[in-house]
């Protein structure tokens, strides 16, 4: 296992890292971008950033495939987390009149 | 009998059985508390989606700064994997030079949110008031950078232990598994940053 890290080019991985979060920036500047593409893109370069750190700074890629599924679970846990709030937060309270008429009240 | 010995010793070895049971340890509070960062995420998001003033956070937040912010915890944890290299090669001088670095960019990032914050606060974003819109954007900012700030503040300790108690070569060579178990804790907020920047700054 110890060869297997001494393998890892950190500096390259800092490079990608790098690389990675200026075109999360650059992403911001697109003018006109829709939101749903703006989140699509801009989650998919995280989560590639993200298993840049695990996979390589914290030695995951070497580690037992049990640990990597024990890691694997709060982020499957969350991601279901987000989709089951969705649809009581977002369509029908965007739709609900008593929400629009709090906001007009607010104005 | 040592042969029975070495047979009833194997069959406890599982596949989580790991080389430091510290670094289990680690991981598993990491597990938890990837979870409540989770949680808050999803959190900020789901009042985020069903606000119908949520105010566009660039235009408050900026992200020069923390765009900065995030560069320096990357440069962080590389040098803080090449102070694990250099502590498991023995190089005490190398394994100081990069711990003394991590500290030093984990202070800085800590400096520039000081910064960043005094200059929210003074701009009206409050804990529970924002002139630009729901007050609830103020109160989930201040919560999850609070929350991260105070886990860079906890790792900034860790860190400043391990270099103090390590400055004699305590954890070089054979005990570097102690560099490795902080260096776990101090990937995984970095780790954590990313997500806060990409879901509190940028979209």
């Amino acid at each position: 296992m110890a060869e297997h890290h001494r393998a890892t080019n950190y500096w390259a991985v800092w490079i990608w890292l790098a690389v990675l979060t200026i075109l999360e920036v650059g992403v911001t500047l697109i003018p006109e971008l829709a939101t749903l593409y703006k989140a699509i893109l801009l989650t998919a370069l995280a989560v590639g950033k993200a298993l840049l750190v695990a996979l390589y700074f914290m030695h995951l890629r070497f580690e037992t495939r049990t640990l990597g599924a024990i890691v694997l679970t709060p982020f499957v846990i969350c991601v279901f987390l987000v989709f089951m709030l969705m649809p009581d937060v977002g369509f029908e309270m965007r739709e609900s009149p008593i929400r629009a008429e709090h906001v007009e009240s607010d104005h | 009998m040592s042969e029975a010995v070495a047979m009833h010793e194997e069959s406890y070895e599982t596949p989580l059985t790991p080389e430091s049971w510290g670094k289990l340890g680690m991981w598993v509070f990491l597990v938890g508390d990837a979870m409540s960062f989770g949680t808050l995420l999803a959190a900020y998001g789901a009042m985020r989606y069903s606000s119908a003033d949520w105010p566009i956070p660039e235009d408050i937040l900026g992200v020069a700064l923390s765009g900065f912010m995030t560069f320096l915890l990357i440069c962080s944890s590389v040098t803080m994997v090449k102070g694990l290299e250099a502590a498991q090669r023995n190089d005490v001088d190398g394994f100081l030079r990069f711990i003394g670095l991590t500290v030093f960019g984990g202070v800085v990032f800590l400096g520039l949110q000081a910064y960043e914050w005094s200059h929210f606060i003074h701009g009206g974003l409050g804990f529970a008031a924002n002139p630009w819109g729901s007050p609830l954007f103020g109160t989930t900012f201040y919560v999850i950078t609070g929350f991260h700030g105070m886990h860079v503040t906890g790792g900034v300790i860790y860190l400043a232990c391990i270099w103090f108690k390590g400055r004699n070569g305590a954890y070089c060579g054979e005990n570097a598994s102690h560099v490795e178990i902080a260096g776990l804790y101090w990937h995984f907020v970095d780790l954590v940053w990313i997500m806060v920047f990409t879901f509190i700054y940028l979209l």
